[in-house]
């Protein structure tokens, strides 16, 4: 059975990794979520962050595939409970007249920032688990939703 | 501090480090440096034809002596034209290194004059690649590029190399060591003793096992430990197409071949073994038919050097990674011989029950001409081929009894290896007879390097099983496709007249006669190439055969079959009477 798996890979921060880790990954047919390359404490690493949706035999097979890139340093599979993951979100929202209360009652409520926009519109800014945004996208349908990005999962071990 | 030097002169003195003795390739605006420098240096140039000859001469060269073969070509489309070559040494683990020109560094990504992005090109079918921006890393690239290729499972690396970058200079320091973070091998190399007790208790306990041996046999130089532990235990082996040599054929336990063109009674000991024990092989789809009725009742013990091999395409129960040659050193310690007599029993009658069998007809047969090239070369000569019906016939009736004695690509099926590996392996091993068993189709797709062949002087041996067609493809289009032969019957070509061309030794063989003193010619001449062009039936098929999509025991073109009055049977793997004290029971 599929499930939702979050891996995570320190990688060197040389040239044409990304290249080589989403190179595999096609290659593979492996399906992914989200992959996400961002600093780390270490300036000569990055850390990649992969979400896979794949059943446990596959789950194993895209460790070890890339566990094989010379370019990739450690390979960890973070299990559910054992780590902190976030994502953050841009909404720019056309804020009709008569929701512009509700909708900001919906920002304090998720913990989210609101910023002016272009032609009367705002630009929400949240953060969360893919979970709590995928709930909080649906809720904001209501405020006239034109725009949307993503940044997909960042996660530590607790 | 030591004097400075052109990073193209930093280049060469690394691969003489390295312990390079030939390089393949062809110059080009973007390496003209490089082969500059190698002009005047001790290295042997060998200029090709085609980069992709250059390619597979450097997987010939490594196949046939275990050292890193070394390739060289220029930017854009010298580098694309080593795409092929490199595939077919990733997907078998072969270790070559691939250097290519690229343009300037400032021009890169200007769509530059035969720019390529060769790194993105080859980024699949490489183990790994580096683009060097700066002089001063190019001893370290490369030696890391060779360690690289060479240890863990082998493989490709390319250096693409800016032009610029090469006439640069830098202080030259070879590193001593590498040090990569992403690519450390130490823990896994002996195996996990745990794993490998549990393996030594599965065969004590088993009473039908199998072995199951692949290249990495050959690439870990694990054979004599495979013997070691055939001989001990008194497991039958079977190999597959790569693992060929790693066990002498000779063996009263040897099975031969065994997969979609292998022996009958290698296929039905998959079907009924209780234990498989998969050394160095990684249950290609050419092996295994079905997958869900491979080995249906055996537990399984997967040896390997590459984690991502174990339960990839079939899950197994007792998992060792690990350099076979250690393993094997290891287990063969514990291992007890299972009783397995009657499993012996049994397999040995399989043997005699199900030989391969071919009739006779009034041209010639390419499956009696390969046995012949095996006496008269008495299973010594290191045997290339192309891919086709050749390379299946050749497996099954040259008799390879010793490690790198067969050349041939497996996993990527490359038509058109023949030649070049041969004339790589020539090069590698100049005392060895070299032959390259090839068909007429394979040939002509590398049929250019018959100039690299004569340029040389080199004596190999190219023996063309013609019979004017792709006969694989035929075959199929016969069994599969209501014998519609669309685009699989070639224009007949005169190979003595090409060999001639090239200045090469050009023989036609028609009759069955003709056969033997036309091999001995060929034995007899050092001062050549020797093309024979063997006029062959045109509707010969490669049996037996698993069809695809069935179980590797169910298969088609069997002795049963085939057994017809005039019919001859070929016992390949029957001890013969008077050695009755091996006989398997």
């Amino acid at each position: 059975m599929n499930e939702k798996h979050t891996i995570t890979c320190l990688v060197e921060n040389h040239f044409g990794v990304l290249a080589r880790v989403s190179g595999l990954i096609s290659a593979r047919a492996f399906n992914i979520d989200s992959l996400t390359v961002s600093a780390t404490e270490d300036p000569s690493v990055s850390l990649m962050t992969i979400v896979v949706d794949a059943d446990a035999l596959k789950l194993e097979q895209v460790k070890r595939q890339l566990g094989r890139l010379v370019d990739v340093i450690e390979v960890r599979e973070l299990r559910e409970g054992e780590y902190v993951n976030r994502e953050l979100l841009l909404a720019r929202l056309n804020a009709p007249d008569g929701a512009r209360d509700k909708m900001e009652e919906l920002a304090r409520r998720s913990g989210a920032k609101l910023f002016p926009a272009h032609g009367g519109a705002v630009i929400l800014e949240a953060t969360g688990t893919t979970r709590d945004l995928d709930a909080l996208v649906g809720e904001l349908r209501a405020y006239g939703l034109t725009n949307l990005a993503r940044t997909g999962r960042v996660a530590l071990p607790r | 501090m030591s004097e400075k030097m052109k990073g193209a002169k930093i280049l060469v003195q690394s691969l003489l480090k390295e312990g390079v003795d030939v390089v393949f390739g062809i110059p080009g605006g973007m390496n003209l440096p490089t082969f500059d420098t190698l002009f005047d240096s001790p290295i042997k140039v060998v200029l090709t034809a085609h980069e992709q000859g250059a390619a597979h001469m450097a997987d010939g060269y490594a196949r046939a002596s275990g050292r890193v073969g070394v390739c060289l070509a220029t930017s854009g489309p010298g580098a694309t034209n080593l795409v092929t070559g490199i595939g077919t040494a990733c997907m078998d683990s072969i270790p070559i290194v691939a250097i290519t020109g690229q343009v300037r560094t400032f021009m890169i990504g200007n769509d530059a004059f035969q720019e390529a992005d060769t790194i993105g090109v080859t980024r699949p079918v490489t183990k790994h690649s580096y683009l060097v921006k700066d002089v001063r890393d190019i001893a370290r690239v490369i030696k890391e590029a060779f360690h690289i290729a060479r240890t863990g499972r082998p493989g490709p690396v390319l250096v693409d190399l800016p032009v610029d970058v090469t006439t640069n200079e830098a202080e030259f320091a070879y590193p001593d060591s590498v040090d990569i973070r992403g690519y450390r091998l130490s823990p896994v190399q002996d195996g996990d003793p745990v794993q490998i007790e549990k393996a030594a208790q599965a065969i004590s306990k088993s009473r039908c096992p199998l072995i199951y041996a692949g290249g990495g046999v050959i690439a870990s130089g694990a054979a004599a430990e495979l013997t070691e532990l055939a001989r001990k235990t008194r497991i039958p082996v079977t190999t597959t197409l790569l693992g060929l040599g790693g066990f002498p054929e000779t063996d009263p336990l040897s099975l031969g071949m065994l997969g979609m063109h292998g022996f009958e009674y290698a296929n039905y000991a998959v079907g009924e073994c209780d234990l498989l024990i998969a050394i160095g092989a990684r249950f290609d789809d050419r092996v295994t038919g079905k997958i869900e009725e491979f080995a249906p009742r055996a537990k399984k013990i997967h040896i390997d050097v590459d984690p991502s091999s174990i339960d990839k395409t079939v899950t197994v129960d007792i998992p060792i990674v690990g350099d076979v040659k250690h393993v094997l050193t290891r287990l063969n310690r514990i291992v007890k011989a299972p009783e397995a007599g009657e499993w012996r029993t049994r397999i040995d009658a399989m043997r005699r029950k199900h030989p391969l069998i071919y009739r006779e007809r009034s041209k010639l047969l390419p499956q009696v001409i390969i046995q012949q090239i095996s006496e008269v070369t008495k299973g010594n000569a290191v045997v290339a081929t192309g891919v086709g019906q050749h390379q299946m016939w050749a497996a099954q009736f040259y008799r390879f009894n010793t490690p790198r004695s067969i050349i041939t690509s497996g996993g990527f099926g490359t038509m058109g290896f023949g030649l070049p590996a041969a004339i790589g392996a020539q090069f590698a091993r100049p005392k060895d007879v070299v032959w390259d068993i090839d068909g007429d189709g394979s040939f002509q797709m590398t049929a250019q390097e018959l100039s690299t062949a004569a340029l040389h002087k080199l004596p190999v041996k190219i023996a063309i099983m013609n019979n004017q067609q792709h006969g694989m493809v035929r075959q199929w289009q016969d069994l599969f496709y209501d014998g519609r032969h669309a685009a699989s019957i070639v224009n007949p070509t005169d190979f003595v007249k090409l060999a001639e061309a090239y200045g090469c030794l050009g023989l036609r063989v028609e009759k069955p006669a003709e056969v033997r003193p036309a091999l001995e010619r060929a034995m007899a001449t050092h001062d050549r190439p020797v093309v024979l062009d063997f006029m062959v039936e045109t509707d010969e098929n490669c049996w037996p055969m698993v069809a695809p999509g069935k179980p590797s025991h169910q298969m088609i073109g069997t002795y049963e079959s085939l057994k017809t009055e005039g019919a001859k049977p070929q016992y390949r793997h029957v001890p013969p009477e008077d050695e009755a004290d091996l006989s398997l029971s």
